[in-house]
């Protein structure tokens, strides 16, 4: 990889030079100034521009419509924070939240560990290493939609793979969609099935730069690879785990797709609301009921809530860079 | 002969009494075995789901589930073309333009602003970078969502691409990828060597910067496609159902079909035939891409 990288940039820079020289430097000296000081501003303009416009001002007019109640038609009366007064009342509202918190944490915690296991795993010698790591990371090729369709269908009451099998331990088929417990276990499964690879690989690479001598001295010690896994890697992966903790609150506090597909594509997530997560109360309440107003105070809510986690998140990032 | 001189610096350790037990990096059985199971779970949904749709829907609904394939993938590949409501062939167009642009996008708009933050000097470059940096952490199109729509309604883009694209555009992680690549491909002394020649920003960037970040741009461009591919939430709000994206399209399918498994099977088949493709030529670039910018992070 660096190799190419230099051989381009050095064919790349050489021309340009003697024939620059050549030119009287004269009504440049305004330009190049300008050049210097203007292009990198130009050069991250369009980010910013695209950011600002996309990401910061519906932010902003999200607050703004919050306090309103704003209606699809556009008829809008000021109602200060009686959105967010009547949104911390609401049991739909906080039933949300305890699916997606619960969701998010039954499906993030085994994913993470088993992640850590298939990593030391993959980090052993093996043979066919490329199609091994490929293989781990098969399922980011399909999509959240897909999965969900897959998955729904392994979980069919009546022809599901899933109460076949459970079946042939003597266990009556189970209605997944039914209970809080066994649909939070098959949209955490669906979320699982699809990252526990990819942050397997990336526990892996990690891994990868833990000093191979540590190991060696800790056998000659003679502490057992389980002891080398728990008190070298785990340790020196802590950054790293952080890393996908933050990632994976992300993920999980705007869980849409899978619950969604799985609960027939409707946004009620089930006949009592049993899986219906915050985005989904969201876009319910915004798009199917068009309380605009009421749906942009639970966007604001749940930005909350991510960016609390995010910060505490960041904290403990920083204080383990510091204790190093 | 190979295999002798292959085979002859490995003989020692494994027949070596001692340091094979001792050897942290040595797979058991049990390291072999548990791999294998994983392996198993990481595959066997997607091939479980073309076996169903070489199938019919007999096959589907039997006791125990059919576990091998049959004949039937094309005439169930034409059948979801053909499904009234579902636009399938319009939501695999639509999809690929939208990936393509956005994708394309993304790596201009990244490799000027990485170039910009790693190898040029200007007043507020790192508070910037920081600000990208933490907006990375915020989802901001599921945040902004409503007053999102309400803006394309304003502006009177619902249901076109244009729309779907343009929020798409904005990924500080895109930036932040190639500030980091920027900075380890491209030295600074190149940049300020070419400055002296008289070389203009626009010139260094174009002839010095990204040939050297190319291979960065290759993975952001991967990972970039395979993520608005699956895009769900905001192409599912803002476009109408006669015009979706793929993973729109599915729903539809999901919803109009739900009994008649084969054809969703068939349809998730179709959904994820670009994705296998860049997984199977880009693999290596994808585990390098991730595992580089992993140890980064």
């Amino acid at each position: 990889m660096s190799l190419s990288v230099d051989a381009g940039s050095r064919t790349r820079t050489v021309p340009p030079g003697p024939r620059r020289h050549a030119r009287p430097p004269g009504g440049r000296r305004f330009w190049s100034w300008l050049d210097l000081r203007a292009t990198p501003y130009l050069f991250v303009s369009p980010y910013f521009i695209l950011f600002a416009i996309f990401g910061v001002f519906p932010l902003i007019f999200t607050a703004w419509v919050s306090l309103h109640d704003w209606q699809l038609a556009g008829d809008k009366t000021f109602i200060g924070m009686e959105n967010y007064t009547e949104l911390l009342a609401d049991d739909k509202f906080w039933n949300s939240v305890l699916n997606t918190v619960g969701i998010f944490v039954i499906a993030t915690v085994p994913q993470l560990l088993l992640a850590l296991l298939l990593a030391n795993a993959l980090n052993k010698k093996l043979r066919g290493r490329l199609v091994l790591r490929l293989s781990v990371l098969a399922p980011l090729i399909t999509s959240v939609v897909a999965v969900a369709v897959v998955f729904t269908q392994l979980y069919g009451r009546d022809y599901g793979l899933v109460n076949w099998v459970l079946g042939a331990f003597g266990v009556d088929p189970i209605h997944w969609q039914n209970e809080k417990w066994s649909s939070w276990i098959a949209i955490a499964t669906m979320i699982d099935w699809r990252w526990t690879g990819y942050n397997a690989i990336i526990y892996l690479a990690a891994m990868q730069t833990i000093p191979k001598d540590l190991y060696e001295a800790a056998a000659i010690d003679g502490a057992s690879p389980r002891r080398q896994f728990w008190g070298i890697t785990v340790p020196l992966l802590k950054p790293t785990i952080i890393f996908t903790v933050i990632v994976s609150t992300i993920g999980g506090f705007t869980l849409f797709a899978e619950p969604v597909m799985f609960g027939a594509g409707l946004m009620t997530g089930g006949t009592t609301g049993q899986f219906q997560t915050v985005a989904m109360f969201i876009v319910k309440e915004g798009f199917r009921d068009f309380q605009y107003g009421y749906a942009a105070a639970a966007a604001w809510i749940l930005f909350l809530l991510i960016m609390i986690t995010a910060l505490i998140n960041f904290a403990i990032v920083r204080g383990i860079g510091r204790s190093r | 002969m190979t295999t002798i001189t292959h085979r002859a610096p490995r003989a020692p350790r494994p027949t070596g009494a001692g340091t094979s037990r001792l050897d942290p990096f040595r797979a058991t059985v049990l390291t072999k075995a548990s791999l294998g199971l994983a392996i198993f779970l990481s595959i066997f949904p997607i091939y479980w789901m073309i076996v169903i749709a070489t199938r019919t829907n007999e096959d589907a609904h039997s006791m125990p589930p059919p576990l091998l394939p049959a004949g039937n993938l094309g005439e169930n590949i034409r059948a979801v073309f053909e499904a009234e409501n579902a636009h399938f062939m319009t939501g695999i167009i639509n999809s690929i333009i939208i990936a393509c642009t956005v994708t394309i996008g993304i790596v201009i708009i990244s490799t000027l602003a990485g170039f910009a933050f790693a190898s040029l000097t200007f007043r507020g470059r790192n508070l910037l970078l920081l600000s990208v940096v933490l907006t990375m952490m915020v989802p901001l199109q599921q945040m902004g969502i409503v007053p999102l729509y309400q803006m394309m309604v304003t502006l009177g883009w619902t249901n076109t691409l244009k729309a779907v694209i343009l929020p798409f555009l904005v990924n500080g992680f895109g930036v932040f990828l190639m500030t980091q690549y920027t900075r380890q491909a491209v030295p600074r002394e190149l940049v300020e060597a070419a400055r002296v020649d008289g070389a203009s920003t626009l010139r260094i960037w174009w002839n010095v910067a990204v040939p050297a970040v190319r291979p960065g741009m290759a993975v952001l461009a991967i990972q970039t496609f395979m993520l608005i591919w699956n895009e769900f939430l905001w192409p599912l709000i803002v476009l109408t159902p006669d015009n979706p994206t793929v993973q729109v399209a599915l729903r539809a399918l999901n919803d109009r079909y739900s009994t008649n498994y084969v054809l969703i099977f068939a349809g998730t088949t179709v959904s994820i035939i670009p994705l296998l493709l860049v997984f199977v030529f880009f693999g290596r670039q994808i585990i390098g891409g991730l595992m580089e910018g992993a140890v980064k992070e």
